[in-house]
């Protein structure tokens, strides 16, 4: 298990076009939303080998999405915290991970469900939980004239 | 229904499609199942849930720390307290609060308490999945024991709350420490008989071995951890990896099977009870006297930031994951539940085998609908 | 004297003779069907009743419970009052089953466990029918049972029940061979398949006893292939609760439902009271040689508590199964028939011929 800042050192390497930094406890990469993919598959097939998505999600940062991962490698142990920003607020739309860990397929459908981001080469994108009618209950300018509680911060 | 909505299905002449739930006695809760069945093999398995979908992380956005606690026991019923314990470490490792030692020896036992707890219930439902019916009364006989102890300190049996930001709700019950460990001497004695009764009957082992193997990538590749990831022999215990609480200066073994088959997944579980039964011996002594909470404000608000808490529940991996914006409600609030990963490797692990299988390895995998849903 | 006043066939000669005092030879028969029917229907309903009330308390007694306690003395009108609830539940009607067939399933069941009752000697000269071909007819007939079975699987257009059938078939046909054969060797014992000369010829000695190991081996096969027939724990697969919900009578709501209930228990006591007869000595007291004062004190026990006590031995044995063992898995079912059972029963069944043919048997 490699501490903070031979993790950011290694990443420099190996990711140049990535923006590395250290977090509240873990290394955040924050890479272009078209490099998503591509940045993913080197995570994955790297000496550490981050073979293990623990959580994908995403974060309704009005106007832009953010879609966050955790990676861990059940070899080195090692936790890294993946990132990228979609800006495009009609029509989201992001690579899926299925083809590098078949955890994320279902993962993401959990997204679509909840935040209307499409994911392009996702097998079975439908929605999850909710009826195909409702809304997407997670973004922030959600509203649900009938069930919906204000309360004011 | 309308048959393009069922592209997902691949269907062939002859087969049948057979909806196990959502009111099924062995999908243990509101899960739907929908089985492609070439007379009685199962060909796919799609899971289909929601149905007891509550929004908890929508409404986490519109509480407070210590309110969302109480939404955490919702999720996973049957590991309660790990749930809460999540959030909790959470908050203290964001505000830096440091738990008193006493807490963190209790909170070792409540943990290893609701996990025996879970397991028994699980042991029960397992052997009434495979049509053991007398071991469900067996299970629920110990686990009495545990709720008893639980209602003593606690005042409720199952969803108890009891964990709070910085320590406990209240100091324990003064018989607390003595009752629990009456209640290590007694189930070290009762062990055997759940042995005896399923685990070295023939039947159960020609039911369950070789059933439902998960290779040690596929286990991976899917996100399975706790006891059913262990059983398919990668060593995913939290406690150990990224230890939490006093987990690292508490002897015990990670139990992990190589075989991977429902069998394997069994004896995970039941060999924890022991290991479990091992760390609470070793945390009761060491239970101090001391203040059971830090001084926490009433209100707390969590720095600007991202944050993320691992635990170990009685199913698996907990993941918390926690955006806050400086206000006193979090801006987003997402569980990575245990269950809905091991869910949703049933379609790879059952594939090829007969529907009293898909029984066996649904059960073998433990879950819980609830915290599919949430 | 003691031989005299346990026989029953004194006091139905009795009874007999006073019918024919008054009527016609016809109309005496026609009498003495009814009054038989009559006897039978009441007898099924109250067996009927008591077996449930004992599987609750048997496993009650495996799973560590008490079992019914409220309804009546020790929960004995428990089973009374649940068949009160059944009679008044609603019949649930399935859109778009066979409405025909639906309905007829649950008698077909019903009626193929009563048939057989009318051949099963229940104490010294308390038979309804002494046939030639005794067992002959009791398997053939409780095996017409399955045949309700499918069609009420195949009838209720559900899934589930079809499956449940289907399972019953296959299961039933299988193990159908394994009881025959077994009771082929007792068969082969005796040389004649009458229920009386069978167990005339237990009046020494049992043939359990009697029949050396192969017979013991046979009476346990018996035992695991007809509680397989007659699809109860672990062999219930055609109702497997965790799989298939109810299997076969999913659909089935009501007294419909009761009827394949009753059926099941009906067809446990057939068991039991056919093993009983085969293999324990029917309503024969336990003798031993040559202890003439001790065969004698047996002699007293009247032969229908003999017979009763026997009987529900062995079905408290079934219901021990039941209530210990996982289920089986298909495969593993027909498995268990095909390569283990049905081999050792045809080596068996030729064992026994050998010591017959060469008299090394009591």
């Amino acid at each position: 298990m490699k501490s903070n800042e031979e993790l950011i050192k290694y990443f420099t390497e190996l990711l140049p076009d990535a923006q590395i930094q250290e977090g509240k406890q873990f290394v955040e990469i924050t890479v272009a939303l078209d490099k998503w993919h591509e940045t993913a598959k080197t995570l994955a097939q790297c000496d550490l080998k981050f073979d293990f998505l623990v959580n994908i999600t995403a974060v309704d940062y009005l106007p832009k999405f953010m879609i966050v991962c955790h990676l861990t490698s059940t070899t080195t142990r090692d936790f890294i915290v993946l990132k990228t920003f979609i800006e495009d607020r009609d029509n989201p739309t992001i690579d899926s991970l299925y083809d590098i860990w078949p955890t994320a397929e279902f993962q993401e459908r959990e997204i679509f469900d909840m935040f209307g981001i499409k994911f392009n080469n996702h097998p079975d994108l439908r929605r999850l939980f909710l009826e195909d009618d409702y809304g997407y209950p997670l973004r922030k300018d959600f509203k649900d004239e009938i069930n919906m509680i204000e309360l004011k911060n | 229904m309308d048959t393009k909505l069922k592209n997902y299905i691949v269907k062939e002449n002859g087969d049948i499609i057979l909806n196990m739930g959502p009111q099924h006695p062995s999908t243990h809760g509101v899960l739907r199942l929908e089985v492609v069945l070439k007379g009685e093999t199962v060909k796919q398995v799609v899971p289909h849930i929601g149905y007891i979908h509550r929004g908890i992380e929508k409404m986490c956005e519109y509480d407070t720390y210590k309110q969302i606690i109480h939404l955490t026991d919702r999720m996973d019923y049957l590991s309660a307290h790990m749930n809460n314990e999540a959030v909790c470490l959470l908050v203290e490792n964001a505000l830096g609060i440091e738990v008193p030692e006493r807490v963190k020896y209790i909170r070792v036992v409540l943990d290893e308490l609701t996990r025996i707890a879970s397991h028994q219930l699980w042991w029960s439902a397992y052997g009434m999945d495979l049509g053991a019916l007398t071991a469900f009364f067996y299970g629920m006989r110990d686990r009495e024991r545990i709720l008893d102890i639980f209602e003593e300190s606690f005042g409720s049996r199952l969803l108890h709350s009891f964990n709070t930001p910085g320590g406990l709700m209240h100091d324990v019950h003064p018989n607390f420490q003595k009752h629990t460990m009456e209640f290590v001497k007694y189930f070290r004695k009762k062990l055997p008989e759940y042995h005896q009764l399923l685990t070295d009957n023939v039947i159960f082992r020609n039911r369950t071995q070789g059933i439902g193997v998960m290779s040690k990538e596929t286990a991976i590749a899917y996100g399975v951890t706790g006891p059913s990831g262990r059983g398919s022999g990668y060593s995913c215990d939290v406690r150990k990896i990224a230890p939490y609480g006093v987990y690292d200066q508490l002897e015990f073994e990670e139990i992990i099977y190589d075989e991977g088959d429902s069998f394997a997944r069994y004896m995970v579980r039941m060999k924890e009870i022991e290991q479990s039964l091992n760390i609470i011996e070793q945390a009761v002594d060491k239970i101090t006297d001391g203040p059971y909470t830090a001084k926490v404000k009433p209100i707390i608000k969590l720095p600007e930031g991202e944050y993320y808490q691992r635990v170990e529940t009685a199913r698996g991996e907990l993941g918390v994951y926690v955006v806050s914006d400086g206000k006193k409600f979090p801006y987003r609030m997402h569980f990575r539940s245990p269950n809905f990963n091991n869910l949703f490797v049933l379609n790879t692990i059952a594939k090829g085998h007969l529907i009293a299988d898909l029984v066996a390895i649904s059960g073998s995998l433990d879950l819980v609908i609830p915290d599919i849903d949430r | 004297m003691h031989d005299r006043i346990y026989d029953f066939s004194q006091l139905t000669h009795h009874i007999d003779q006073a019918l024919r005092s008054v009527m016609s030879p016809t109309w005496t028969v026609i009498t003495e069907l009814v009054i038989i029917g009559l006897i039978f229907l009441g007898f099924y309903a109250l067996l009927g009743l008591f077996l449930v009330y004992a599987e609750r308390k048997v496993c009650a007694l495996m799973q560590n419970r008490i079992g019914p306690n409220r309804v009546g003395k020790w929960g004995t009108l428990q089973t009374v009052a649940d068949l009160i609830k059944l009679l008044t539940k609603e019949l649930v009607y399935i859109k778009r089953s066979d409405k025909f067939l639906y309905n007829l399933a649950p008698f077909i069941v019903i009626v193929a466990s009563f048939l057989a009752i009318a051949a099963v000697p229940f104490a010294k000269g308390l038979q309804a029918v002494d046939l030639d071909i005794g067992i002959f007819y009791i398997i053939a007939v409780t095996s017409l049972g399955v045949i309700g079975i499918l069609l009420g699987g195949w009838a209720s257009n559900s899934k589930y029940s079809l499956i449940g059938a289907m399972r019953s078939g296959a299961q039933v046909v299988s193990y159908e061979l394994s009881v025959g054969l077994s009771l082929l060797s007792i068969v082969i014992f005796t040389g004649s398949t009458r229920l009386s000369t069978i167990i005339a010829s237990q009046a020494d000695g049992w043939w359990i006893f009697k029949g050396h190991i192969p017979a013991v081996i046979a009476f346990l096969i018996y035992l695991v292939a007809a509680t397989a027939e007659i699809n109860r724990g672990p062999f219930d697969l055609p109702e497997a609760e965790s799989e298939l919900t109810a299997g076969f009578h999913t659909e089935y709501s009501g007294i419909k439902f009761a009827m394949f209930f009753l059926a099941e228990y009906m067809n446990m006591f057939l068991v039991a009271a056919i093993a009983t007869t085969l293999f324990l000595g029917g309503w024969m007291p336990f003798h031993i040689g040559h202890w003439d004062a001790f065969n004698r004190i047996m002699d007293y026990i009247p032969s229908i508590i003999w017979f009763f006590g026997k009987v529900f031995f062995i079905i408290y044995v079934i219901m021990w199964f039941k209530w210990t063992f996982p289920r089986l898995r298909i495969d593993q079912l027909l498995k268990l028939e095909w390569k283990y059972l049905l081999p050792l029963n045809l080596i068996n069944t030729i064992i026994i011929a050998f010591i017959v043919m060469m008299g090394w048997y009591f």
